[in-house]
């Protein structure tokens, strides 16, 4: 009976999750009339604005990556290594992107750099790109930092440190040779969850003027029928392909068995 | 001068003093183990020596220059761990080879100089596994290959058989000590196992409250033990009470009988009670050997197999001792009486 109850819970939250997605792909295949069609999807792709916006978005979204990457690994290194007593601190500033809506920060942003203030970055494209970089960092930090911390729960950070250094190595081939390839899989997750808040993201880019992914599909499902939805069916398989990597990643890691 | 010195080392913790004023001389190409229990401070001393803590004060010198203001990875020192430390990212060639890549040295040079340490530790075949492929016995074989490929100036071993189970533990000290003797490097062996660190050192620290109580051959330190806590710390012994009755011809009264010409600590007067100490492989039943005998009751018999433990309680004394299993006799039982004897010179008189 206790079963019954539990496949009845999930039905109901598998049609609840399921059915709008399987309602907005039929419609984004119905743009010719009587027959399905892929024609929503050829139209978006083949859009100028569509290539022009992606890939804008992809290029913030290694951008922003890259700098995660170098902000938060040694950062998170080194307060597993030296500063163990600071975890909860840096743990409750890395949450705080969570409770703060991107607009609030983004109009700090656009207070604090316009370009009457002594660092005004939204005075070029480029500053306003670079602005951006550093808005999208700051949503993705509460799961850039969360993936390679637990990352480097899976090793014995202060014993390689220390195996490292007794064979010669400094700080940045620790962290390069030893402690990121060591944390890879962890890196790549939160690196695939970076790059879906960037693709998605609409509040900042829009508000900081920038062609970007999520600007553009506001503006389309504004404009038109059938392409939003081929659009968001896009977006789900992007993000889901990111899910799947990441999946992929850990599996086929060559040396996951040493980090457990 | 000796290779390694260490001078009135000291390290604090906040306001506790985890080792005081340690000092030692090692000569190169020597095995010195760091023998005590947990909380002693050889760990602490040992990774003073590596750089992972800086001393409080003291100096530490290899070759005579000065080791303390040197980082880690300026001092050519190899290490183990007890937790091995391979980097699990890298195959054994290539974790072996690590710190030759580091020093730059070229990838000839190191991919002779992997095989060559995977020759000495005999797992010349397995150069392309990962770590976790590795049984732990091997792992710290190559941990020690790792260590050793760099040519360090001196070798620390941070409990490294702690982890192995007894039998690869017996077999991997010896090769352990054997490749240190065949390379002449100069070694220190942090350890708790009092067994470990007798058989394999050329010298023993035994440390106490971060204090190094004795310093002395294997041999010195089990059988004239300085201080109590070694005596109580190395081997298993039987402490007995025992009170002076001249202290100018040493002669003492223990549990009954008269034992005379020990060599008692001075200022000793007529009365005062004094604390002896009796090794088990010291004592034979039936009075076979020794001129000190004691009549007693058996209160205790283990049968190890090849040896019996047995204890012997003669005047609300209780000593215990070994003798080796015969099979044609059986073991003594419980409240049989005995007659045990021992040599006075067997027996050791303990300060505090």
């Amino acid at each position: 009976m206790t079963r019954l109850w539990a496949w009845g819970a999930f039905l109901i939250g598998a049609v609840f999750f399921a059915l709008p997605l399987i309602g907005m792909t039929e419609f984004s295949l119905k743009m010719r009339r009587g027959v399905y069609s892929l024609d929503a999807y050829v139209k978006v792709l083949a859009d100028p604005h569509f290539q022009q916006t992606f890939g804008y978005s992809t290029l913030m979204a290694l951008f922003t990556i890259v700098f995660g990457v170098l902000l938060v690994v040694p950062t998170a290194y080194w307060v597993r290594l030296k500063l163990p007593r600071v975890r909860p601190f840096i743990e409750f500033i890395t949450l705080l992107p969570l409770v703060i809506p991107a607009i609030v920060i983004v109009f700090g942003y656009i207070r604090l750099y316009n370009t009457s203030s002594w660092l005004p970055l939204t005075g070029t494209a480029m500053g306003t790109n670079i602005l951006l970089m550093f808005g999208y960092a700051t949503l993705s930090l509460p799961y850039m930092y969360r993936s390679v911390d637990t990352g480097l729960r899976t090793i014995d950070v202060a014993t390689l440190t220390e195996a490292a250094q007794s064979l010669g190595a400094g700080w940045a081939t620790i962290l390069g040779k030893i402690i990121l390839p060591n944390v890879l899989v962890a890196v790549l997750s939160g690196a695939f969850l970076t790059f879906a808040i960037v693709i998605g993201e609409f509040t900042m880019a829009a508000l900081l003027d920038r062609p970007a992914f999520g600007p553009y599909l506001q503006v389309l499902g504004a404009n038109r029928a059938y392409e939003p939805a081929a659009l968001a069916v896009i977006s789900f398989a992007i993000t889901w392909a990111c899910m799947g990597l990441i999946q992929l990643v850990t599996r086929f890691s060559k040396f996951t068995e040493a980090q457990r | 001068m000796a290779f390694l010195e260490i001078e009135h080392l000291e390290k604090s913790f906040g306001p506790t003093r985890v080792v005081k004023d340690f000092s030692l001389d090692i000569d190169k190409g020597e095995f010195v183990s760091l023998l005590g229990p947990s909380g002693c401070g050889k760990t602490t001393v040992l990774r003073m020596v590596a750089g992972f803590e800086t001393p409080t004060s003291g100096a530490i010198r290899i070759d005579g220059k000065d080791m303390v203001h040197l980082r880690p990875n300026q001092r050519k020192i190899g290490m183990m761990f007890q937790a091995y430390a391979l980097f699990p990212n890298l195959t054994v060639a290539q974790n072996v080879g690590f710190g030759l890549k580091v020093e730059g040295v070229d990838k000839a040079e190191i991919n002779k100089r992997v095989e060559e340490m995977l020759g000495l530790i005999g797992l010349p075949e397995l150069g392309s596994r990962y770590p976790f492929q590795l049984s732990g016995g091997q792992q710290q074989r190559v941990a020690l290959a790792r260590a050793l490929a760099v040519r360090p100036r001196v070798l620390l071993l941070d409990e490294p058989l702690s982890a192995l189970d007894a039998k690869i533990r017996v077999s991997l000290r010896e090769e352990m000590r054997s490749i240190q003797k065949a390379l002449g490097i100069t070694a220190i062996f942090v350890t708790h196992d009092q067994e470990e660190a007798l058989s394999m050192s050329d010298r023993v620290v035994v440390m106490h409250q971060g204090i190094a109580d004795q310093i002395g051959t294997p041999f010195d330190i089990y059988n004239r033990p300085k201080t109590r806590f070694v005596a109580q710390f190395v081997g298993t012994l039987s402490i007995l009470k025992a009170t002076v009755i001249d202290p100018a011809k040493g002669e003492v009264d223990v549990a009954g009988a008269k034992v005379s010409g020990l060599d008692l600590p001075s200022g000793m007067a007529k009365g005062s009670a004094l604390t002896l100490a009796l090794r088990p492989e010291a004592v034979s039943l039936k009075g076979e050997r020794g001129d000190v005998k004691m009549a007693g009751t058996i209160a205790d018999v283990d049968f190890l197999g090849s040896v019996l433990r047995i204890k012997v309680t003669a005047n609300d004394t209780t000593i215990a001792f070994d003798t080796f299993n015969d099979p044609s006799s059986p073991p003594p039982r419980i409240g049989d009486k005995a007659t045990i004897s021992f040599s006075k010179d067997s027996l050791l008189v303990l300060k505090d």
